[in-house]
């Protein structure tokens, strides 16, 4: 408890940043839960595979620590395009590839559980495996730095180091932290905007609402599933960004304790329900933090499925309840 | 799939013309086949004898697979419910086994597997009672996150032993009954070879087999009241729940009861087959409870064909064996499994022996498309 | 406000010999949010009489079926069966007390065979339990062969005896409505609920449909009946209560109902079956 007291603002601050992660990833898991009852349990390799694009393509361009700001907003806008357009790719290929010649044969919800959870480790795997995968193209020595060591930890060259900028109480806010507060938040309330306001917004609300009339409204049913995969997957991207800047490593199973978590979150505020994704990833970055501080630091992923156990038992409707898709009997 | 199809119909051919054999027929050849599989490991069969690991260790790996499938089958393909979290009971009956046998106490190991499978079921309720209430791709979920809840207790209670884990967990009681020579075929034709046996029941350290033996033994107890259960009241009652569950609580069917006792009985297997495990082991870890050890588990009964017990048997047998009998492969076990998977989500859903429901729905199905493309011709 | 054919229909209960009131809806309103699905329906069941349930598409007479076997709960107002109040029991209690029910779309268990659909309904009164199931207990064994042979006895008497090993779904539509019928008396009811039983059939099928009703009765079950087809209505009910809009509008035998000026403005003249 004294710890809790004592570190109280880092560990808010802390958790916000990192609820902003799980927000972004959240919205990925949301939005495809909303429209197809499906829980993309692949969504975790969509956020790895963006952070490893992020990585490579700071490393292809030399980034290093200490480069003028113009130089360090270059890089990371780079890594955005990057990541975001990569996450998207791999979110709308899964879909084509894992998910959509199930839905035309109106497969039951366990099978369409069983080749998300093949394709999460088909692709983390792919991962793991690209050291070895180089070597069959006798790529290995010339893409070491990308490849090697596939297995263990990979780690970005610091670009952004973190500076003080004000000072909440006893805790220094970071610019690291601030960048990826308001970045969340300003993707946040364009992804809002785009549901709310847009075609294909409506579109996808339309569809998880419910999908017959949807049709019979004319709204192209396999494009907005691809739309929906594409933004969930832009959204992880952009995650993915944050995380690495903020974290600096990462590896082939990164996505998946993350996924998890982001899930949770997503359950937490109302599965469906896109702010109540975005309530649910503060709130337990929050949650973990703080539990951590009570119950010791290598209990923090045992709060997380705690919380997501206890939620799905008591409320599972989650904070906000659910609604962007029909809540069934 | 057309050489497999073929293939499984070859098969189906021949179990067909074995069922119509007279009874004291069909019950020689099963108790050949029962015979067959007890000697299996002694035989060492070149092809299916696994070259880089001890073949009776493979074969107890195959028959926990078995067992958990079975149980598994019971939630999964009986009742329809989703858990992916199997390991987490598996992982109760194996700890339970290792405190009370080795940590905290020194209770033999047959007394400690009864509290193993008592606590297995308890937890099965703790965990069933709220979530059961509550949708099925959230009980997923809730089930999954109860796997690495209790994978994450065991790494960080000291008292489970924290990341090093038990060690020196007992083993079931030996009883030096007869001794059976191996068969040794490393010269191209079989020897037996006398300096290598096998004593039955003796559980040493170094050899597997009578592990094996007791595992199979504990599947044919399994499988017998399995049977009965399925073709019971009970049996109907998780198909109905299945199909149709308000339907099926309007014709009286107390579907929540029926449900928590599907998960239960699920646990109660789980855990059996976690004391097994610990038993043979010796030594039990976190990292042997892994997320993705629930993910095959699940796997051998959809492989298999969920709600069919033959189907879930085979099914486990390949998820457990063709990794053992192939390790050299072992870097890309993981991802060929992935890939198994999605494939077999697309190509065969319905599992290798679907059961008989789905496969009369399916001929009906052919049936009726054929008629309807008939009669469109004809007009 | 007084009900002149309330006092007609409780004369016909007099004459009838004064029989018991198996179920009544006392007052019952049932409201979903802003909708009003029920508005304080009060009607009675007397035992052993076939009382229709009739009224426009979407006055709630399914809801009604649906109040009687515990789907909803009544938001005010009491459903008594054979006298004491259902209160808040779950619907698998409720069918274990005497009450069964068919639905308008059809809820068959797809993938089980009729003679399995029929012997769900069996099952209902079994006292045995999994673990006499797992050591082939005498009292088990006897209860499974009891609720076969009853099971078949249903089917035959449906007309599906041959039909007992078909798949449910691969029944035509006119066997699955019955094998509903015989799912539901399987539970050995009291009151067996009818939701729309003759829903797309042709006429000589309703009109066994309706003697199979009068064997139902004969058989001393009370059967409550939702139907649009007046016709059939009209044949095979002993009295009819008339909803629209949530609320009753008449009550009485068959012929009063059908000459009710309130009950021919609610169908606005529109008669599903006129022929």
């Amino acid at each position: 408890m004294q710890y809790l007291i004592a570190n109280f603002f880092s560990l808010t601050v802390t958790g916000i940043t990192l609820g902003a992660v799980y927000a972004l990833v959240a919205l990925g898991y949301t939005l495809v839960y909303g429209v197809l009852r499906l829980i993309n349990f692949a969504h975790s390799e969509v956020f790895m595979y963006g952070t490893f694009t992020a990585m490579w393509s700071v490393m292809l361009l030399g980034g290093h620590s200490g480069a003028s700001i113009p130089g360090v907003i270059g890089w990371i806008v780079v890594m955005f395009l990057v990541a975001m357009v990569t996450s998207g790719l791999v979110a709308v290929g899964l879909e084509r590839v894992a998910y959509r010649p199930l839905r035309k044969r109106n497969a039951p919800p366990l099978i369409s559980l069983i080749s998300a959870i093949g394709a999460s480790f088909a692709l983390s795997e792919l991962m793991g495996l690209r050291d070895k995968l180089a070597g069959f193209f006798g790529l290995d020595r010339k893409l070491g730095a990308y490849v090697g060591q596939a297995r263990n930890n990979s780690a970005m060259p610091e670009i952004l180091t973190p500076q003080p900028v004000f000072t909440i109480v006893d805790y220094q806010v970071t610019n690291v932290d601030i960048l990826v507060v308001v970045g969340a938040i300003l993707m946040m309330i364009v992804l809002d905007q785009f549901v709310k306001r847009s075609r294909l917004g409506r579109g996808i609300r339309a569809v998880a609402q419910d999908p017959e009339a949807a049709a019979l409204m004319g709204v192209n049913r396999d494009r907005v599933i691809q739309v929906t995969f594409l933004v969930g997957g832009i959204m992880a991207g952009a995650a993915a960004v944050f995380y690495i800047l903020r974290i600096g490593i990462t590896r082939y199973d990164a996505g998946f304790i993350l996924g998890v978590k982001a899930f949770t979150a997503a359950v937490l505020g109302g599965i469906g329900n896109l702010r109540g994704a975005l309530l649910g990833g503060f709130v337990l970055g929050l949650a973990e933090n703080y539990g951590s501080a009570l119950i010791g630091t290598q209990w923090k992923d045992v709060v997380a499925f705690l919380l997501l156990v206890v939620i799905l038992m008591f409320r599972p409707t989650g904070l906000l309840g659910e609604s962007l898709g029909r809540s069934r009997a | 799939m057309n050489v497999f199809s073929g293939a499984v119909a070859r098969v189906s051919g021949m179990v067909a013309r074995a069922k119509v054999l007279p009874k004291p027929a069909k019950i020689a050849l099963w108790a050949l086949f029962v015979i067959f599989l007890f000697l299996l490991p002694i035989l060492n069969i070149p092809v299916i004898s696994t070259p880089d690991s001890d073949f009776g260790g493979v074969l107890f790996t195959v028959t926990t697979y078995v067992l958990v499938a079975l149980g598994l089958n019971i939630v999964v393909g009986y009742a329809g419910l989703l858990d992916l979290g199997y390991v987490g009971f598996y992982a109760v009956g194996a700890y339970t086994v290792g405190v009370l046998g080795s940590a905290h106490a020194h209770v033999p190991w047959l007394l400690a597997v009864p509290v193993a499978v008592v606590a297995a079921l308890i937890s099965g309720i703790i965990l069933g009672a709220p979530t059961l209430r509550v949708r099925g791709d959230y009980l997923a979920i809730v089930t999954l996150g109860f796997g690495e809840i209790v994978r994450l207790t065991a790494v960080n209670s000291g008292w489970l032993g924290a990341a090093s884990g038990i060690s020196q967990v007992p083993r079931p009681p030996s009883v030096s009954v007869f001794s059976l020579p191996h068969l040794d075929w490393s010269s191209g034709t079989p020897i037996v070879d006398l300096s290598n046996t096998t004593t039955f029941l003796k559980f040493g350290i170094t050899d597997q087999i009578p592990y094996y033996w007791l595992a199979l033994m504990v599947i044919f107890v399994v499988i017998f009241f399995d049977k009965r259960i399925k073709d019971s009241r009970v049996g109907r009652s998780w198909e109905a729940t299945r199909e149709d569950e308000d339907a099926a609580e309007l014709m009286g069917v107390p579907t929540f009861k029926f449900k928590l006792l599907a998960f239960a009985m699920g646990a109660f297997i789980g855990g059996l087959s976690g004391a097994l495990f610990a038993g043979k082991q010796g030594f039990i870890s976190p990292d042997s409870f892994p997320l993705l050890l629930s993910i095959l588990f699940i796997a051998a009964v959809v492989v298999g064909g969920q709600g069919n017990r033959k189907g879930v048997i085979l099914g486990a047998i390949v998820v457990a064996y063709f990794p053992e009998r192939f390790r050299e492969f072992q870097e890309w076990r993981v991802l060929v499994f992935g890939l198994a998977l999605m494939m077999l989500a697309i190509f065969r859903p319905q599992g290798l022996i679907p059961p008989r429901r789905t496969v009369l729905a399916k001929q009906a199905d052919e049936t009726l498309e054929a008629l309807e493309e008939g009669t469109a011709s004809d007009a | 406000m007084p009900d002149i054919t309330e006092g007609r229909a409780a004369k016909a209960n007099a004459t009838e010999g004064g029989r018991s009131r198996i179920l009544e809806v006392d007052n019952v309103t049932l409201r979903f949010g802003g909708v009003v699905a029920l508005d304080e329906v009060s009607f009675h069941i007397n035992e052993g009489e076939i009382l229709g349930l009739i009224g426009p598409n979407g006055a709630g007479k399914t809801t009604c079926f649906n109040v009687m076997t515990g789907v909803y709960q009544a938001t005010s107002g009491v459903v008594r069966f054979q006298g004491s109040p259902l209160g808040r029991r779950k619907k698998f209690k409720i069918t274990q007390l005497g009450i069964a029910r068919t639905f308008q779309n059809i809820r068959l268990f797809a993938n089980m065979t009729a003679l399995e659909n029929v012997m769900v309904g069996t099952d209902a009164h079994h006292r045995t339990g999994v673990l006499s199931a797992m050591f082939g207990l005498p009292l088990h064994r006897q209860e499974e062969s009891d609720g076969r042979d009853r099971a078949y006895e249903l089917l035959n008497f449906m007309g599906l005896g041959k039909k007992a090993n078909e798949l449910a779904r691969n029944l035509p539509y006119g066997d699955q409505r019955r094998l509903e019928i015989a799912r539901a008396l399987a539970t050995g009811p009291k009151l067996l609920c009818l939701d729309e039983p003759a829903a797309g059939f042709n006429s000589a099928e309703k009109a066994k449909l309706m003697d199979l009703i009068r064997k139902i009765r004969d058989q001393g079950y009370t059967v409550l009946l939702i139907e649009h087809d007046m016709k059939l209505v009209m044949g095979v009910t002993d009295r009819v209560v008339v909803l629209e809009f949530g609320r009753k509008i008449a009550e009485g035998l068959p012929a009063e109902v059908r000459d009710n000026p309130a009950v021919i403005s609610a169908y606005l003249g529109v008669d599903e079956d006129a022929s």
